[in-house]
């Protein structure tokens, strides 16, 4: 097997491999989306009455289907985070940023979204955050652009 | 039920990279070694089942490409799972408890040197909130620790020990990436990979593959002295929505574990932990004791071939109970990000 | 169909979601009350890997690097396939030969395309076709051009056309296309088994 090892006499070549995938939303993901579009956040209550932001269509516990949506804030707590030092293709911020769990006030569980910083030593669990709105939205999570931390 | 068997196990040697085989050149000689070893040929077997994805290598039907190693002519009973092997050996364990097989093949392999790993693995996540996102494996991984660590549950010293500690273990092992580690102090003081998870947290990206065959019965003990018995087995999922749940615990472990039956009593334990601090979860949802020996193979962290890296730990188990080595054990396998989908199955000599 | 076989159906409500009811936007940051509902979103995704073939296809490319079409023969029955990863899929063993087949070759099957996919698809309609190159036990798949396609037949001699010289890589595609030589159909019983 080492012999034949030898990366001098291997044949390679950059392999390019894209999918143009469309998806359809259904009416609670697409309710979410055409709100971030109008810079609001909704949720969606479940039947223990907790906010499930970013809402989903179905109870986590009994798995009725779940349809009362209600408006929750553009600011909320960081509940877990990790440093991204080497962004990769595709990710909102392209500086050295924070991945984070973020709770929206008035939302019982958290979203995934990325807090831009300057370093890590700026980002702490618990710290507050703000939504910093894309210029141009079209209705995807990457409408919004980032979180912000908030000065308190 | 049936009583169902590994009666033999077979992995290759697991490398960072392997530009010079592709991959059905890779899995088969693990895949004629299992077979090889209890004196078997594709015709002696009733059902094979593999475990493998096509975005890891970029390479499309990559698994109908790997029966070329299995030797699937004239037609086989064939299935597949885009899965962790171990998925495979649970689909398998049930044709057989079907009453449609006596006899099976299950392998899982991949190639993840080719692509970038932790992007490629983001196109698992939820397609709507967070892929878009494009968040890298590593990334992820750090929003589990973090919680962990903030909920004092662990350290990072603690961390750091565990990643000690199995690949001190994979000495021990010839098939291993990573054997041997630099001591606790020396790698706590290096820089974050990702805060909080430094490189030694966690498994390294591996090219690699494994082969196990299973046999009911009879058939088990014509093959081999001491069959490995699979006394029980279960898999369970928790909630993809990260923000939704309890990162540091994994319920669906414990529940999985309960089913399998798995009690006092073990000698070892294989666990498929890729980060550090997870291993601390599984073991934990296990309800393992102190005396329980954890990964003696190195785990996930000293190799961690995608889509097999589960099944190998059955294998290792296996492995010990057919060497009369042990007597009993719990192998544990994962699937997709931050312990969501969890096997859990024990293992015993006769 | 007998009258009286029972006829399934799905249960009322299956494969529905109930409309959520969403509060009044009126007070929103935009104002904006013509924003059209999100339905659908786009998800590309495009991945780049460092690609590298193995041991028995690096063999067959660098052969047609050199106009030359390398097969790998199985170990037990001889059989040579072409192009290979590298194992004989009938006895799941590794092949260790490679051996040189056509240039000459039979057409097995074909089909008339009318649809054409890809950068580099011939005008419309063309003829796809599987090709047994002489002395390889399974078929190639290659474009038939210079005939007719209501000519194109099971059995035909074609040959490949490759690129000019200066132009040869380690690909594929150095076989442009492929097309009828001036010689006997060769007999469709004596394909069984190719095919």
């Amino acid at each position: 097997m080492a012999g034949a090892n030898n990366s001098q006499d291997l044949l390679r070549a950059p392999l390019t491999i894209e999918f143009g995938f469309s998806r359809t939303t259904g009416p609670v993901i697409g309710a979410f989306l055409t709100g971030l579009v109008e810079q609001r956040v909704l949720g969606i209550k479940d039947s223990t009455g907790r906010i499930v932001c970013p809402p989903v269509e179905y109870d986590s516990v009994t798995g009725e289907p779940i349809t009362e949506m209600v408006e929750v804030g553009t600011e909320g707590i960081i509940t877990s985070w990790s440093w991204v030092n080497t962004p990769r293709e595709g990710q909102p911020v392209q500086d050295p940023h924070a991945l984070a769990l973020i709770r929206l006030d008035g939302a019982d569980t958290a979203m995934m979204h990325v807090v831009a910083a300057d370093s890590d030593e700026e980002v702490a669990t618990g710290a507050r955050v703000r939504i910093r709105w894309s210029a141009e939205r079209t209705g995807q999570i990457t409408d919004i652009e980032c979180f912000e931390l908030v000065e308190e | 039920m049936t009583e169902v068997a590994i009666v033999s196990f077979a992995q290759t040697d697991h490398q960072r990279a392997r530009p010079e085989v592709n991959e059905v050149e890779m899995v088969q000689p693990v895949i004629h070694q299992a077979l090889e070893d209890v004196g078997a040929t594709i015709s002696d077997i009733d059902f094979t089942c593999s475990g493998s994805s096509d975005y890891l290598a970029g390479q499309a039907f990559s698994f109908v490409m790997t029966l070329d190693a299995v030797g699937a002519w004239p037609p086989i009973a064939e299935s597949h799972v885009e899965m962790d092997g171990a998925w495979a050996l649970y689909e398998a364990w049930l044709k057989i408890q079907a009453g449609h097989a006596d006899t099976a093949l299950v392998y899982g392999y991949s190639k993840a040197s080719p692509g970038d790993l932790p992007r490629v693995l983001s196109r698992g996540l939820d397609p709507y909130y967070q892929g878009p996102l494009w968040p890298d494996s590593v990334a992820v991984a750090g929003l589990q620790a973090r919680q962990m660590l903030d909920s004092a549950m662990i350290t990072e010293a603690e961390m750091t020990e565990i990643a000690f500690r199995n690949r001190e273990s994979a000495e021990n092992n010839p098939h291993a990436q990573l054997r041997g580690s630099a001591p606790v102090e020396e790698l706590l003081a290096q820089d974050y990979l990702c805060n909080p998870l430094r490189k030694h947290d966690c498994a390294p990206i591996t090219d690699g593959g494994c082969a196990i065959v299973l046999a009911a019965g009879d058939k088990a003990r014509d093959w081999v002295d001491r069959p490995a018995w699979l006394r029980g087995i279960d898999h369970r999922i928790d909630s993809h929505n990260f923000g939704g749940r309890d990162l540091t615990v994994a319920p669906s472990i414990a529940i999985a574990a309960e089913s399998a039956g798995v009690s006092p009593g073990l000698d070892v334990a294989e666990v498929h932990a890729p980060f550090s601090h997870q291993e601390k979860i599984v073991t934990t949802g296990l309800g393992l004791s102190d005396s329980v020996e954890v990964n003696p193979s190195g785990g996930a962290l000293a190799a961690n071939p995608m889509m097999a890296a589960g099944l190998v730990r059955l294998g290792e188990v296996a492995k010990r109970i057919m060497s009369e080595e042990i007597d009993r054990g719990v192998a544990h396998a994962t699937g997709g990000q931050l312990l969501q989908q969890n096997l859990v199955a024990v293992l015993e000599g006769e | 169909m007998s009258e009286d076989r029972p006829i399934s159906a799905f249960p009322d409500g299956l494969w529905t979601q109930p409309q959520p009811s969403v509060p009044s936007g009126d007070d929103t940051v935009s104002g904006d009350d013509t924003v059209s509902e999100v339905q659908r979103i786009r998800t590309p995704a495009s991945f780049v890997y460092d690609y590298t073939p193995g041991r028995a296809p690096s063999r067959f490319l660098r052969g047609l690097a050199e106009k030359k079409i390398l097969g790998e023969k199985c170990p037990v029955s001889g059989d040579v396939y072409v192009p290979s990863r590298g194992m004989s899929p009938v006895e799941g063993l590794p092949t260790t030969e490679a051996v040189e087949v056509g240039p000459k070759a039979t057409i097995t099957s074909f089909c008339v395309v009318h649809i054409g996919f890809g950068e580099n698809a011939p005008p419309t309609p063309f003829v796809s076709a599987l090709i047994l190159p002489d002395g390889a036990a399974v078929s190639l798949y290659g474009t038939i051009l210079g005939i007719p396609h209501g000519d194109v037949r099971i059995g035909l001699r074609v040959e490949p056309v490759w690129l000019p010289h200066d132009q040869l890589t380690t690909s594929f595609e150095n076989i442009t296309h492929w097309e009828p030589i001036d010689e006997p159909d060769v007999a469709a019983e004596r394909l069984k088994g190719h095919m």
